[in-house]
């Protein structure tokens, strides 16, 4: 058997589904690869071995007993620290966190239990999802595999970075301003954000509860859509879950495949492809753009004016919101309690542990949300990135008479250093300066790998309507379908 | 002009229950004086009469019926808590001495 941890999900399914392999070999064969490798990438915060074997025998003995199982059954998922797990350690990349053993799953979680994935473990990520290159994680950062001496992106670097380093073929991400997209993009690997609501949020730890969205990572688009359509759907656990079935995403990845966009109308952000990427990652862009025109896209240049105030909202708004979530953790029902010597008051307390607990982008983004949301101040940051928030979405909506999709480069620039950006938070930000619009509209997004440049991976972004998630897996699967997927040197 | 000055600062972090240190100060007083500046952008854009959007979903009031499912044990919802007492989480003291006696 050639090695099951390069073969894909729908591969390692379709082998376990007829026999020729079994879950439990599956999951060794990814154990033993984290093993060899991990302690170079740190991709993981928490490997499970124990419970992703028990996982795998369960699947092999329903198989055995001729149970029908899912698509996905028997294929190991690795899952971004940031959603709960019942009895496994679940830190959000904080230690405030440290050593708490969630007592119920997310609803992403048991979905993907009842599809019979294996999960093998817990993902490293920026602290709260606050970051883009997962050097903010309070664990210590992650190593992207294409150049150990560069960050993965973020916050999800450690989930795009077990799939570039061939730990896992799926992984579990949350894109709050693109921490899907963006650590896809520079790890070669895909990365979709649902439609805001079309994933729940019961479980996952709230950043920004208006933007939160957990989605799907994988190394193929096929792949992507095949976890999309286990995870995705109504939750009546969360009130923002939309009341609709997904729309058939794995039918529209595996109608990309065949490489036809007849009749595709795609929109080139403008305000995108200035002066503000690197000149590699335009012209990877601009080589992909070309080939989805030969595939018969028709392809046209969209203004989208308000887009070049997302940034600035987005950090208005994503902290406001962090700032009110983050008041959860006050050091009385979970995590951590610093400071309790039976002299010092409640308030005391809470501020000692919240000052031990939280790492300083978390401490700049509460502080920056309380500052925005306080009187005097609140027209004109938060109430003022509301309303542009308004006009990003029209923006959106009259780009989408035009066209079907959106398409962009996903991020300005190729994987930079580490370090490179952690003394200026500002500098980091323009990480996600592609993908956050899509946030603040609600609409799907998907990075899915366009070239190489500098020996680095660049990734394309394809953009749909809210609830139009298929539109975006055909394009994607269309565009790999041409220009193949791409690998990263030997680890 | 700076955005934001250290005192302010100071005054942000006590309203954020952030116990910060001197040095920390120094460093956030800065930074936050950066990004506030980068952020008030939005004020470039003319949005007097546009209505503010929290929210990209168009959904209000969802109901479910009231039905008793099955919930955490008194003994999982206090497995994570720092201090518990009684089947109740135990806090360190609200009130001050001189209130409390």
């Amino acid at each position: 058997m050639s090695d099951l941890t390069r073969m894909t999900a729908s591969e390692i399914a379709s082998l376990v589904a007829g026999g020729e392999t079994s879950a439990v070999e599956v999951t060794r064969a990814h154990l033993d690869r984290i093993a060899a490798v991990d302690d170079r990438v740190h991709a993981f915060l928490h490997v499970d071995t124990d419970g992703a074997l028990a996982a795998a025998r369960s699947v092999d003995e329903r198989r055995a007993a001729g149970e029908e199982l899912g698509p996905l059954a028997g294929v190991p998922v690795a899952v971004k620290d940031v959603l709960a797990t019942r009895g496994v350690p679940t830190t959000v990349g904080s230690k405030i966190l440290e050593g708490w053993r969630p007592p119920y799953d997310a609803t992403i979680v048991q979905r993907l239990r009842e599809a019979g994935t294996v999960m093998l473990g817990k993902t490293n990520m920026d602290e709260f999802a606050m970051g883009s290159s997962t050097e903010y994680s309070a664990y210590g950062p992650t190593h992207n595999p294409w150049d150990l001496s560069r960050i993965p992106g973020g916050s999800g670097g450690g989930s795009a970075a077990a799939l570039a380093a061939y730990e896992a073929p799926l992984a579990i991400g949350s894109d709050t301003g693109g921490s899907i997209r963006q650590p896809g993009a520079v790890t070669g690997t895909v990365g979709a954000k649902p439609t805001y609501g079309g994933t729940s949020r019961y479980g996952l730890v709230a950043f920004s509860s208006s933007l939160d969205t957990p989605g799907p990572c994988a190394r193929t688009v096929l792949d992507a859509a095949l976890l999309h359509q286990v995870i995705g759907g109504h939750d009546p656990r969360d009130s923002t879950s939309i009341p609709q079935p997904v729309p058939d995403v794995v039918a529209a990845a595996k109608l990309g495949a065949t490489g036809d966009l007849t009749g595709v109308r795609l929109g080139i952000v403008s305000e995108f492809v200035g002066e503000g990427a690197e000149p590699g990652v335009m012209a990877a862009f601009r080589e992909s753009v070309d080939a989805l025109a030969k595939l018969g896209a028709e392809i046209v240049e969209v203004s989208c004016p308000t887009f070049a105030y997302a940034l600035p909202a987005y950090y208005l708004i994503a902290p406001s919101e962090c700032s009110s979530n983050l008041a959860r953790f006050d050091g009385v029902r979970f995590g951590l309690r610093v400071g309790d010597d039976g002299n010092r008051s409640l308030e005391e307390v809470m501020s000692l542990t919240r000052e031990t607990g939280f790492g300083p982008e978390v401490k700049r983004r509460i502080m920056i949300g309380t500052y925005a949301l306080s009187s005097g101040y609140y027209d004109a940051y938060y109430g003022q990135a509301q309303k542009v928030r308004t006009l990003i979405t029209r923006d959106f909506t009259a780009a989408f008479e035009r066209v079907d999709a959106l398409i962009s480069p996903t991020t300005p620039s190729v994987a930079f250093p580490m370090g490179a950006r952690t003394a200026d938070p500002y500098q980091m930000y323009l990480a996600d300066l592609y993908t956050i619009p899509a946030n603040l509209y609600g609409g799907p997004g998907i990075s899915v790998p366009c070239g190489i440049s500098e020996g680095l991976p660049v990734g394309l972004q394809v953009m749909a309507p809210t609830m139009a998630d298929d539109r975006m897996y055909r394009v994607a699967a269309a565009l790999e379908s041409a220009i193949g997927t791409f690998t990263p040197p030997a680890l | 002009m700076a955005a934001i000055s250290r005192e302010e600062v100071a005054h942000l972090a006590r309203l954020s229950r952030l116990a910060v240190t001197e040095e920390e100060l120094d460093m956030f007083a800065g930074q936050l004086d950066v990004i506030l500046q980068a952020v008030a952008q939005v004020g470039e854009v003319a949005a007097a009469d546009i209505p503010p959007t929290s929210h990209s979903v168009p959904l209000t009031n969802i109901f479910r019926e009231d039905v008793v499912t099955p919930c955490l044990t008194p003994q999982e919802a206090l497995s994570g808590a720092p201090d518990a007492e009684d089947q109740r989480f135990r806090v360190p003291r609200i009130l001050s001495e001189d209130v409390a006696s």
